[in-house]
Parts: structure tokens; C-alpha cells; sequence
């Protein structure tokens, strides 16, 4: 089992062995981009520069997450790249079917300009390059994130989410959370 | 096709760069105000490292530029790309070290790499005129500062300094580094760190300030001194925002650092600063006074620029002036003797970026700067980076190493016919 894995990892990868090898991510981060795991993150259409860097950041233990830690570990600088473009061809996750309370939504979206999440994640939060796709992410793994990145219990590539995190507070983080899992 | 020189200069830095004295440094720029709060929202709390930062999608191109992950193949390195003075040639000395940054050479001749967005420190190895790279050390918190003394390698990462002693006589198998010094804060922002060694025989830690623009307590916004265990730890340095290289006047044995200037106050100014230390517990302004010459828009209220040490030279608005070294080699011209080489990592949040480059600063006989001229260029085209300069390291044969953090590389520079290989 073991050789037949490592034999897979280190062939040229069709789209065949390619959806073969996801399988196991997507069983957790759901199939069609959209993730219905509790604390886990939708993948579909994320920015392929911010994946690769997450996924080496599994790889050399920079981020920890045991699955994550183990599931990275044999990857080779290719299958980090490969993996990573893959996930941004997988359909953008979609927004919750409940719509959010308008006057929790506008209060919220004030917040995103004051705290000038727009200017590195867009207007309409889809990201680019290293900065993530966060519209309609998990409103959980939104909060934790957030959560995480203000105590640095989750280390950043960089320093920047850590510090812009510094003033905003827990009340904010769970209306900033709210309003980006439902913003359409 | 002939231009004369300050064209030619303009045109190698990609922007203006000229020497700055202090009397030029002396004219007080047209004040710069504070962008405007959105209306629609309510204001930022003094010192929110958001303050002044531009909303919406035409601030997007101000977001932060973050290097790829994996270091560059050797053979994909930008060298063909970059321009030196005349004389001068570049070539890779060593790749697929990610993330490299502050670099040390040890007594036998190993170059020492810090990291800062990896856990790593490096070493490359020269034997037999081979070079390899090794990982030194790992699972380390962004270890970006090294210094080296007498066969000891001291490591500095985000709050703890160790340090391996004997350290090239173990590069097969080195022991985990012994921590010597820990009494430091834990902030991300500008917590890695830049350290050296002084004539004093001293260790020296910045720490920087904790955030953009923040009035901070009595434990950051300095340069501490302290012994070679980590003892007698002292304040030597106040009003420091954020240094991430220095190192000593070989002349008048002064200490010299670059600081980089708060961000979003404009896209112009502050300019990053290069500085002089004359005396024990100076004092160079930051959060108040900016680049010698401007009160903070939001913290320079009272307080008067006079009461702060300034820069000697002036290094570029958000230019990231990182490592610094004097050249005391004899390989290059005489004209760069005790001149300062300094590698600018270049802008992100400029619209037109600036920097990403090595400059050179040549200083009168009493130590302030005479001319602050481009090195090496060619690693920023199309307001896009190929590769971004972090440290610069004379070596004793007296070539130069820069090292690259975007593609994980080192390069070496040399004047005079390249040679194929080293004879020695």
C-alpha cells in the first residue's frame, strides 16, 4: 500500500489520478468547493498562490493541524503546486441559503471597510494571489481564524494578519464572521 | 548612447536616489495629512495599525506582496537581469534555501542563512571547492537574525536568542541551539529580529515597535546591549521603529542602523532612515518624529523634531532598508573602502514601487553620508518583483553576498575579470 502510494506520488498525475488523490480532501473540505464539516474550510476557487502556501506551510510543520501535518508530509514541491491549482478549479463556495439580517449585514459591512478587509481581500472578498478567497467561507472556521490569528495561536506566513487583528474584538470578530459567510 | 551620470543613476534605480545630507534632510516637506476616515465608518483607535490605510479596491494594489514559498532553481534565478557598475559581476553562491535572509560567515568559511518565514537556518558549506547547502537548524521561530563570534553562532528568533558554539566543527550533526536570552516580547509585528556583534565584543537585539505606528511601553522601540551569555542586558538605542540591519563604523567604531518609516502617512514620506548612534540612550523619534523633519500626523502633537537624534541619510519612502554592512575588503575599488552597502527590499505599499535593490552609501571623513548611489539593480521591472534583496555580506576574500528572500538564493558579487573558479 504504502510503495503503491509512493509510486502514485511520483508519476506524472492525469486528471484521473488527480481526482483519485483529492478524494481524501475533498471527503473532509466537500466535494463541490463548499465544505459541510464543522471547523473545516471550503477550498472551491481558493486563490491558488494563498493554497500553495498554506500546503507548505502543512508540509514543513509551520501550520499545525495534525491531519493537515500528515496528509502534507510526502508531498513534493510539485504535488504542493499541483494540489493548489486544482483547488481553484473547484466551483466558489457557496453562500448560506439563509440571508443574514439586513441591519446585522450592513453594520457588519461597515466593519469591513473601517478594519479595510477590502483592500487586500477585495471588494467582493474573492482574494488574489496570496491573500485568500474568504466570501462564503465556513462562518465557524471564519470565527476561529479570526480568533486564532488575534491570540497567534495560528502563525500567519507574515506578520500581517496578527496585526490587524490587534484592535478588533470578540464581539467584532463574530459580526465580521456572519456577515462573510452570507455576503452575496 | 551617452547620459551623464545623475540620468544614468535615475535610470538604474528605476527611481530617483540621490545623497541626502542633513541640510537637505533639514527642509521640512509639505506637511502630510492623514487620509480622510471613510464616512461611513466610525474612527480607528490611536494607534490602530490600520490608521491611514486606503479603502476599497483602488488600495488593493497597497496590499502586501508575499514571496513564493518554495525557493527558486538555480537556473531560474534573475542574475541575467541585474545591473552593477561597471567591473562589477554577480553569480550564484547558493539556492534552494527558502526564504533566506540574514547572512553570516564563519571563521572557517561556512555562510550562515536565517529564515523568517520558515523555521530554518542554513548553512553552506565550502569544501574542496564545492558548495552545499545544509539545514543548520530547525523548528525555530522565525529566526531571522545571526550573528558569529569565536567558532559560536548566536540565533535570534522572534523572542529568544541561542546560540551553537563550535558550530562548524557540528554541521553534520548539530545540537539544538542553547538559549542564552529570552526576556523579549512575543509580537509578530517586527518581532523577528536583526542582531550583531560590536567592537565592544556586545551583543546587540532590536526590538521593534509593536505595529506600524503604535505608542508602545518601555519594553520595545529599542536596540538592547547585552554580554555574549545574555547577561547585562541594557537599553542603548530609544525611538527605533523598526531595524532589521547594522553594524559599526571600522573608522570611528560608531554604530550604524537602518529603520524603516511608519506606513500610511503618504505614499512619499516618511523616507526609511540610515543612522548614527554617538552616544548610550539616543534617542531617534519614532513614534513621533519621522525621518528627522516630520511630527506623526497622530502622535506628534507637543513634541518637536529637535528633541530627536535625525537620520544621516535619507533611504526612500517605504524602500525597506534591511541589512547593512561596512566594506573593509580589498577587492572592490578603493573608492568603496568603509563605504556601507545596503539592500533595500523594496516597497509594498507604494503605487510605484521603490527599492529592491542594494545601494551603496559613501561617507565623509567624519563619518555623516556623502553620496548614497545604486549597487545592483534590475531585480524590480514592470512595478514587479523578480527577487528582493534582505542582507549584505562582505566576505574575507573581499566579494559581497546578498541574499534574496523572494527566491531563496544567495548571490556573490565580485570585481574584476571573473574568474571560473576559485584558486585556492
Amino acid at each position: 500500500m504504502l510503495l503503491a502510494l509512493s509510486f502514485i506520488a511520483a508519476s506524472p498525475l492525469s486528471a484521473a489520478t488527480l481526482a483519485e488523490r483529492a478524494a481524501p480532501c475533498l471527503g473532509c473540505h466537500g466535494e463541490k468547493g463548499t465544505s459541510e464539516m464543522e471547523n473545516t474550510p471550503s477550498l472551491g476557487a481558493q486563490q491558488p498562490a494563498y493554497a500553495l502556501i498554506q500546503l507548505f506551510m502543512f508540509r514543513e510543520k509551520l501550520r499545525i493541524f495534525d491531519p493537515m501535518n500528515e496528509m502534507a508530509k510526502d508531498f513534493t514541491d510539485d504535488d504542493l503546486r499541483i494540489f493548489s491549482d486544482y483547488l481553484a478549479t473547484l466551483p466558489k463556495p457557496a453562500p448560506l441559503a439563509d440571508a443574514g439580517d439586513p441591519t446585522r449585514m450592513a453594520s457588519a459591512r461597515t466593519l469591513t471597510q473601517q478594519f479595510r478587509c477590502d483592500s487586500c481581500h477585495n471588494a467582493d472578498f474573492s482574494g488574489r494571489d496570496n491573500i485568500p478567497r474568504i466570501a462564503n467561507q465556513r462562518e465557524d472556521y471564519l470565527a476561529k481564524t479570526l480568533r486564532e490569528y488575534k491570540d497567534n495561536s495560528r502563525h500567519g506566513y507574515d506578520a500581517t494578519m496578527a496585526d490587524v487583528m490587534q484592535p478588533i474584538t470578540e464581539a467584532q470578530i463574530v459580526e465580521l464572521a456572519y456577515f462573510l459567510a452570507r455576503v452575496r | 548612447m551617452k547620459i551623464d551620470a545623475p540620468a544614468r543613476q535615475a535610470l538604474l534605480a528605476g527611481a530617483f536616489l540621490s545623497a541626502f545630507t542633513l541640510a537637505a534632510a533639514a527642509q521640512q516637506p509639505a506637511p502630510a495629512a492623514p487620509a480622510p476616515a471613510p464616512a461611513a465608518a466610525p474612527a480607528l483607535p490611536p494607534g490602530s495599525p490600520l490608521i491611514g490605510r486606503p479603502d476599497g479596491a483602488a488600495a488593493a494594489k497597497l496590499a502586501p506582496v508575499a514571496p513564493p514559498p518554495i525557493a527558486a532553481a538555480a537556473d531560474k534565478l534573475p542574475v541575467a537581469k541585474l545591473k552593477l557598475p561597471p567591473g562589477f559581476n554577480i553569480e550564484v553562491y547558493a539556492a534552494g534555501m527558502a526564504n533566506a535572509r540574514s547572512l553570516r560567515e564563519g571563521d572557517k568559511g561556512t555562510v550562515f542563512v536565517g529564515s523568517r518565514l520558515v523555521d530554518k537556518v542554513y548553512a553552506v558549506v565550502n569544501k574542496d571547492g564545492k558548495r552545499q547547502v545544509k539545514v543548520l537548524a530547525s523548528g525555530l521561530y522565525r529566526p531571522n537574525g545571526l550573528a558569529f563570534k569565536d567558532g559560536t553562532l548566536y540565533i535570534a528568533e522572534l523572542s529568544k536568542i541561542s546560540k551553537i558554539e563550535k558550530v562548524e566543527d557540528v554541521l553534520d550533526n548539530p545540537p539544538k541551539p542553547t538559549v542564552i536570552y529570552d526576556d523579549l516580547p512575543k509580537d509578530e509585528a517586527h518581532g523577528w529580529k536583526f542582531i550583531g556583534i560590536g567592537p565592544d565584543n556586545k551583543l546587540y537585539v532590536p526590538v521593534g515597535q509593536p505595529g506600524n505606528s503604535v505608542l508602545h511601553d518601555d519594553a520595545h522601540g529599542q536596540i538592547r546591549r547585552m554580554n555574549l551569555d545574555g547577561s547585562g542586558a541594557e537599553v542603548v538605542v530609544r525611538g527605533m521603529r523598526n531595524t532589521v540591519g547594522f553594524d559599526w563604523n571600522p573608522e570611528n567604531k560608531q554604530m550604524y542602523f537602518t529603520d524603516n518609516g511608519r506606513d500610511w502617512v503618504s505614499e512619499t514620506v516618511p523616507e526609511d532612515e540610515l543612522n548614527r548612534v554617538s552616544k548610550d540612550g539616543e534617542n531617534f523619534g519614532a513614534p513621533y518624529c519621522l525621518q528627522g523633519n516630520i511630527l506623526d500626523p497622530e502622535f506628534g502633537w507637543g513634541k518637536s523634531c529637535a528633541d530627536y537624534t535625525a537620520p544621516i541619510g535619507l533611504l526612500g519612502a517605504h524602500t525597506a532598508a534591511l541589512g547593512m554592512r561596512f566594506y573593509t575588503g580589498k577587492m572592490f575599488p578603493a573608492a568603496y573602502k568603509n563605504a556601507i552597502f545596503i539592500a533595500r527590499h523594496g516597497s509594498w505599499n507604494k503605487s510605484q514601487k521603490l527599492g529592491g535593490d542594494v545601494v551603496v552609501a559613501k561617507l565623509n571623513r567624519d563619518g555623516t553620508v556623502k553620496s548614497i548611489e545604486p549597487f545592483i539593480t534590475g531585480f524590480l521591472n514592470d512595478n514587479t518583483y523578480s527577487g528582493r534583496p534582505v542582507d549584505v555580506l562582505p566576505m574575507k576574500d573581499g566579494s559581497l553576498l546578498v541574499s534574496d528572500d523572494w527566491n531563496g538564493a544567495v548571490y556573490r558579487v565580485t570585481y574584476g575579470k571573473p574568474k571560473v573558479a576559485e584558486g585556492k
